[in-house]
């Protein structure tokens, strides 16, 4: 009997990592097929904008789909800024915030209240983008419009950044609704990360007369900094690719103007906006492969950034411990 | 153990053969659904329609007429059981290039195809199928103008809020066609949409129509490229329902939307000045009116129309058609079975006559008389592998 269960468990054994395997295999393959795919359309449907445009594509300013007369003049400049100035907004806003959301879930809130802050968080993640647009179309805008703005150009208006007219739709408006809606991403990772910190390392430095404060400081967040920096590029890349909740609330004005205020204009808001009326006009359609195509080499950019930074700061770490 | 093993390989088997098998099935499936009416009617004269086999028509196009047409399909539907109709509200642009690239089997668009457009796919007709206006909408309550305080407007003066010339409601040129208002001293937050439109269309229409600096400068288009956003005034916003809500929030706001959008009782429905000098608000009477100022009976191989600043003293100038397109040689499309065309021009048919009917409740002027003889010939023109479709 129990000679052939073990003889059993050897055949399961000598079998199955055979078919685990080539299910993994194809698992691996069938995601760089698709990544192949993707860059594949995005370059095959940009060439004839790159070549009519070259790197002018870049640095354009001006948006004319659509002349009275003559070729369309295209430039992605003010969309990739758009797309710059709302994400930093964005991590700016939430990147505290998430912090300090996990570290509350990881280390300081009572037991009971724990798993209804975590539901409530990972809630926020649920709500449809679209539904984030609408409030904020409804809700946010005024009141950034009658308090916030007005508050900032009151005290800080000598700054370029909170200067001008205000009407709450703009880059301001857009990175606080990117900055809710990336709190949720940033907060699960780095709680996640926060919670795996060993206990010795908290007994430790309580041990030696740290306060609660102080041990956080110094022997939970330093320890999970590399997740930290995780999550920040986990919501970095959420909220570069955000499209929906932002076309709703910046304005779609094709211009690059230093005020936050001001209305402005993302990659994935004018893919999401002109998509549907390029009939026609095939190098206006392949100008919007061409944003799609940036707008993927910024987030792979910012991606191998972040991992580089990871991996530094390991191998810092790794340093620190031996000296 | 190798018990287990031919156990395994058996289920293994089995599963890729149900898979094979569905995969198989759901193909024939569709491939037979498009083929059955074709061989059915080279061999059997009688019609799908009168024969009751089932047709599955799918559409696509324009967002404005969306509402209408999903009001004839349900309706048609009733009459005709055996007819499901499918309309896919993806904007004009979708609309016309999934029917250029012949995966609907209809199109619909608010603007008239460009020849450039029309180049692309051979044989495209267009087909109005009913016609709305675009109403100018502000929102000045927060200055103590009510939204039921009609406010006067010229195209010309539309023109340069839209260039950003004209910058504040106090402007001269606007407190002249409105003797009897205390306009604010306020910015004009000039509000457009952002996505492509055959909104947008009909109003850079009526501007090119109106003021030859627009149309040298900006042109018409679903998609023109605003100048007052250059001022930081101008503001985009995503669908008619974007710039409603957009306008209603932004105090000190202008727009345009579909009239339907501007219905409500959150915005102020601004008077436009027509050719005879009068302003008009839109209704569904000042529209019908618009469309009714062009009369002889247009060419049916070409029924892009124009009725942007149409004559007649209670005529509102900014009055669009929107259109249906299909293909003239309706097999064009390769999933056309003859049975499918048939159904297809009589539902367009029943749509241009009977379904005009549902068209007021929804705030769309019926088509006049002359523009529904003109559809009548373009679709009793349509032919089906060389075979006329409908002669009634």
């Amino acid at each position: 009997m129990q000679r052939d269960i073990l003889s059993r468990r050897a055949g399961k054994k000598a079998r199955r990592p055979e078919l685990f395997w080539i299910l993994l295999s194809v698992a691996a393959v069938v995601i760089l097929i698709i990544t192949a795919i993707n860059l594949y359309a995005l370059i095959n449907g940009s060439t004839a904008s790159i070549r009519y445009f070259g790197p002018g594509f870049l640095v354009g300013t001006d948006w004319v789909p659509n002349p009275p007369e003559g070729p369309p003049i295209l430039g992605a400049l003010p969309a990739i800024y758009g797309s710059m100035v709302t994400t930093l907004i964005a991590l700016l806003l939430a990147v505290p915030i998430s912090l300090g959301v996990a570290l509350f879930q990881a280390e300081l809130s009572p037991r009971r209240l724990r798993a209804p802050s975590i539901f409530l968080i990972e809630l926020l993640a649920a709500v449809p983008s679209v539904v984030y647009g609408l409030w904020g179309l409804y809700v946010l805008v005024p009141f950034m419009r009658d308090y916030v703005n007005t508050q900032l150009k009151t005290w800080l208006g000598f700054l370029p950044l909170f200067n001008g007219s205000t009407n709450g739709l703009g880059m301001l408006t857009a990175g606080v609704i990117l900055a809710i809606m990336i709190i949720p991403y940033g907060s699960s990772v780095m709680r996640e990360v926060i919670a795996v910190v060993p206990r010795s390392q908290r007994e430790g430095s309580l041990a030696l007369g740290a306060t609660r404060w102080e041990m956080i400081r110094t022997s939970v967040i330093p320890y999970a900094r590399t997740g930290i920096i995780a999550a920040v590029v986990l919501a970095m890349g959420r909220a570069i690719g955000e499209t929906m909740a932002v076309t709703m609330v910046i304005g779609n004005v094709a211009r690059i103007s230093p005020s936050l205020f001001l209305p402005a204009e993302t990659i994935p808001s004018v893919i999401a906006n002109e998509f549907t009326e390029v009939a026609g006009n095939d190098l206006y359609l392949s100008a919007l492969f061409e944003l799609g195509l940036i707008l993927f080499a910024i987030a792979f950019l910012m991606n191998l950034a972040g991992r580089i930074l990871i991996t530094r700061l390991q191998f810092k770490r790794g340093s620190d411990r031996v000296a | 153990m190798s018990n287990q093993n031919t156990k395994r390989n058996v289920g293994l088997v089995v599963l890729v053969i149900i898979v094979v098998a569905a995969i198989a099935g759901g193909y024939s499936y569709f491939v037979n659904a498009g083929n059955t009416g074709t061989t059915r009617s080279a061999t059997e004269t009688t019609s799908a329609v009168t024969s009751n086999q089932a047709v599955s028509i799918l559409g696509a196009g324009a967002t404005f007429p969306a509402p209408l047409i999903q009001k004839w399909t349900v309706e048609y539907n009733t009459l005709y059981p055996w007819v499901t109709i499918n309309y896919n509200p993806i904007g004009s642009g979708g609309g016309i290039q999934q029917i250029t690239q012949k995966t609907v089997d209809f199109g619909a668009s608010d603007a008239p195809l460009s020849d450039a457009q029309l180049s692309n796919a051979t044989g495209l007709v267009l087909m109005p199928e009913t016609l709305g206006g675009v109403a100018i909408t502000y929102a000045l309550q927060s200055y103590g103008i009510s939204n039921n305080t009609v406010i006067n407007f010229t195209g010309d003066v539309l023109a340069q809020i839209y260039m950003g010339k004209i910058t504040q409601w106090n402007d001269p040129a606007i407190l002249a066609l409105n003797p009897n208002l205390q306009l604010p001293k306020a910015t004009i937050t000039a509000v457009h949409r952002s996505d492509g439109s055959g909104t947008t269309y009909a109003f850079t229409d009526y501007l090119s129509a109106v003021n030859p600096d627009w149309k040298s400068t900006v042109g018409r288009s679903t998609s023109v490229t605003w100048p007052v956003d250059k001022t930081g005034t101008g503001i985009g916003a995503k669908g008619n329902a974007g710039v409603a809500g957009t306008v209603a929030n932004t105090p000190g706001s202008i727009g345009y939307v579909d009239v339907i959008y501007a219905a409500g009782k959150s915005l102020g429905i601004g008077a436009v000045k027509n050719t005879a000098g009068n302003y008009v608000v839109p209704d569904l009477q000042t529209i019908a009116n618009a469309a009714a100022s062009a009369t002889g009976t247009p060419d049916p191989k070409d029924l892009r129309l124009h009725i942007v600043n149409a004559a007649g003293a209670q005529s509102y100038p900014i009055a669009t058609y929107t259109y249906i397109l299909i293909y003239k040689e309706m097999s064009n499309q390769p999933s056309m079975s003859r049975s499918k065309a048939e159904a297809l021009a009589k539902f367009l048919w029943w749509a241009i006559h009977d379904g005009q009917k549902y068209a007021p409740d929804l705030i769309y002027a019926p088509l006049p008389q002359n523009i529904v003889s003109a559809d009548e010939q373009l679709l009793t023109s349509l032919t089906c592998q060389g075979q006329t479709v409908i002669t009634q």
